[in-house]
Parts: structure tokens; sequence; C-alpha cells
């Protein structure tokens, strides 16, 4: 049994309809920062996204990643630390179209980033229609310190997991633990259950 | 020891391993409180099955209303490894947690926690970085995990040099005052006042800024390792300075203290 907090309530009436935001959630309209060290600035010419580890590797620029088909999508976005933000707007492109372009049969990947910040994923997890590398925000280019020039966007997982500052992913035929997950975080991290660290 | 800890630490490659235990909440009692500011209260805990923690991790803590109502929120560990727990909260007066902890809660009152949480933002001082010279910048509340570190150095011995800058909007909003105004041998604290100062006031007195952290950083030939943790815009700004000294990314940790606006 919990115990009770006497005098303790409930200060903002829920605007959102039931079922809209995860269990142990609140919900702000500031897009909060958190990362582990500073914000690494890649420059444009230098950066490229990979898929590595299938039997076709493919690599683009970042003129090349811009020139491939882009989606708009609006979303949940659902972090750790207990915040939600309701109908971020988001431009990117479709982990379907990336991963269309290698050939592979791994169940698993680990997306690397500038910085050294790694997450592993299901591979089920980014097909589907489910995840995006997304290059901007809001109508505009994606801030450096919200994971610009470009982010994994994997809406329906922890945030942590729609890893910053992506430069790619390799693929993995075992699900290996990424940065967080090693710092005791939850090895899938879905906010509908809850599994915010090991063992939830 | 902490789990998260003993996970990072050994690297463990997860694949195959078993699952872990979970975090289970557990009961504490509340033994104290101490006001440091106006609006900021140090709550020391009693947490019978607690398995220790590292400093700079933080926990979780959850209320239950009468009516069954749930919230979570989680908080820097304020006390050293092997002291009891404590949590030092800032009242948001906009909030909904922060203000029951810091004005509705007695002695003899229980709050669930789980923790420890976190194996990154921690201080080590007998692991790879036992010798370097640490560089503790805080913002705020943000000096919460770095006060831990500061205890944890002197319960230990160690003679690792300590810079903390601490940025407050004045001093009445110091957390710590009396504390920190006495540290140890080897450890020194530098303020700055970005809002208001006491008459005669000769420190800093304006927002960090690149001169700033220059004067006040280790040089990067010392190998000293930094702990950032403030406000976002703090976090930012002191980072990328810390960057363009020098410093290598990887040497330089930081936590943020989210304003969310409606916590």
């Amino acid at each position: 049994m919990s115990p009770i907090s006497r005098g303790f309530h409930r200060r903002h009436e829920a605007d959102e309809p039931p079922g809209r935001v995860p269990p142990g959630q609140y919900v702000t309209s500031d897009f909060p920062v958190l990362s582990a060290g500073p914000t690494p600035h890649t420059r444009l010419g230098d950066w490229t996204f990979s898929i590595e580890g299938g039997r076709s590797p493919a690599s683009w620029s970042w003129t090349e990643f811009q020139a491939l088909p882009a989606e708009t999508i609006t979303v949940d976005i659902h972090c750790v630390t207990r915040w939600s933000k309701l109908d971020t707007t988001w431009k990117g492109v479709s982990l379907d179209t990336l991963l269309a372009a290698v050939s592979y049969d791994a169940p698993y990947v680990l997306a690397f980033c500038d910085g050294g910040y790694t997450t592993n994923l299901p591979v089920a997890d980014l097909t589907g229609g489910k995840a995006w590398v997304a290059y901007s925000y809001d109508g505009g280019p994606l801030q450096a310190e919200h994971g610009g020039p470009a982010r994994l966007l994997v809406p329906h997982l922890y945030f942590w997991k729609s890893a910053k500052w992506v430069r790619g992913l390799r693929l993995r035929d075992v699900d290996e633990p990424g940065f967080w997950e090693m710092y005791g975080y939850h090895m899938y991290g879905d906010p509908w259950r809850e599994q915010r660290y090991a063992g939830d | 020891m902490a789990r998260a800890a003993v996970r990072g630490r050994l690297n463990d490659p997860g694949g195959g391993s078993p699952r872990p235990p979970r975090l289970a909440w557990q009961t504490a009692t509340v033994d104290s409180v101490a006001d440091e500011t106006p609006k900021v209260r140090t709550l020391s805990l009693s947490v019978p099955d607690w398995a220790g923690h590292q400093a700079g991790q933080h926990l979780d803590v959850r209320l239950t209303a009468e009516d069954g109502y749930r919230a979570e929120r989680s908080y820097s560990i304020a006390s050293a490894p092997g002291e009891p727990v404590a949590i030092t909260v800032e009242r948001l007066d906009d909030g909904e947690v922060s203000p029951y902890l810091t004005e509705e809660l007695r002695p003899g009152d229980e709050i669930e926690l789980r923790g420890p949480i976190g194996g990154y933002f921690v201080w080590d001082p007998v692991g790879a970085d036992a010798r370097a010279p640490l560089l503790l910048l805080a913002g705020g509340s943000g000096v919460v995990p770095l006060r831990a570190m500061l205890r944890h150095r002197a319960r230990v011995g160690s003679s690792v040099p300590v810079r903390m800058l601490y940025s407050a909007r004045s001093l009445a909003e110091v957390i710590y005052r009396a504390e920190l105004a006495q540290p140890a041998d080897g450890v020194e604290v530098i303020y700055t006042l970005t809002r208001e100062q006491p008459p005669g006031w000769t420190g800093y007195a304006r927002r960090a800024d690149q001169a700033m952290i220059a004067g006040v950083a280790w040089p990067v030939a010392r190998e000293p390792l930094a702990y950032v943790c403030g406000p976002t815009n703090f976090v930012e700004g002191v980072a990328a300075d810390l960057v363009a000294l020098g410093y290598p990314p990887l040497k330089v940790k930081t936590e943020r203290f989210g304003a969310t606006g409606t916590p």
C-alpha cells in the first residue's frame, strides 16, 4: 500500500482526453533539453547518414539526404524524465525509405551519433511508418540543442530512443545496450508500460 | 552498490544476460527538514532498504493523494554516499509536487521513492578519474548533485583539487550557503550573483560567459573533469565555453534542471 500524502492533490486538471498521455507523465508546452554532454556541432558538408552492417551498406551526404522523399508528421513525444509534449510537428525521411536501400536480415540496430551517444532499437520498431530521421521541427531547421542537424524520431518509445545528432545505424544480430541503456535505463522503453529503468 | 552504476561500469553487453531486478518503490520516512533559502528545503529521509548511491545520482519520488491521484518527479540526491538519503527541493510556484514537498511535508511523514538512478553524471573518487582536478559548475539548484560530490570528497579524504563556480540570482538564493562558506582544503568556491549583489560585493555579477569560464576553469593540460548542472541555457553556454577552451567533450558531463513550465 502506498502511503497517502494528506494535503496533496492534483493541481492541474488534465485538458487532454483520457488515454492521450502515458502513465506517470505530465504535459508541457516547453521543449526541455536533456543530454549527457556538450552539444556537438557538425558542419553539414561533413555530415553523412550511414546504414552499416547489412549486406549492402548505404550512406547519404546531407545534400543526398535532403533529396530523399520527406514526410511531415505530427506526433506526441514522451520523455523518461516525465514530460510529454503533444502534437509536435516534424519533417524527415521515413526509416522505411532508408532501410529499403540496404539488404539485411538483422533484427536490431544500434543508432550512433555525434558526441558518442548510442541507443538500441529493434528493426521492427523502425519500420512500418513508425520512425523517421527528422531534420525539421515546427517548420524550421532542427536546432542543435534539440538534436540538429538531424535526429532519430521514434515517438512510440521514450524520447531518449529518438537519438539526437544521429549519424547512422549499425544493424545487429543481438540487442546490445546503448548509452543510457548501459546506465540502467530500459532496453526497450515503452512509455505506455512505463519501461523507464532496467527491469521495469 | 548502485545497480545502475554497476551495469554502467561493467559495460554489460546485455544480450542474453538475465532480466535485471526491477528498481522497487519503497517507503521512506522524513527524518528532518531544513530550509536552505526561502524557496528551497532539504529533506533528510530514512530509507530502510536503500542500496547505496554514487555522488551525482538522482531518485524518483511518488506521491499519492487521498483520491488515488499520483504524481512522480525526479530529484538529485543531495547527500554523499554513506550518508542518510537527502534531497533538496526548490519550490516552483505553479508546481504540483514541489510545493507539497517544501511546505506541507513534516518529519515523520512517509513518501515513496525509488533509486538510485543514472550512472553517467557521477563522480567516483576511486575510478579512472580519481586524480583529475574537478571543475564543478552550478546554476541555481543545479548545485545539489555537485554538493553531494563535495561531501563525498570530504568523507573519503580525497585531495583532488576542486574549483566550483556557482551562479545564483542573489546571495539569499545561494543554497548550502553556510556549508559552502567553509570549504574543505583544496576546494575553492567562486560565486557569480546575476541579479542582486550585496553592498561591497567584489565577485562576479553577471551571467556566466566565456571570459568567466576561462578565468575559473582548470587548464586543459591538467586533464580536469567538469560537471555542469543547471538550467538549459546555463548548461548549454557553459559546456560550449569549456569545449571552446579545449576541454574534450567526454570530460564535460552535463545534467539539466528542467524548468519545464508546468511541472
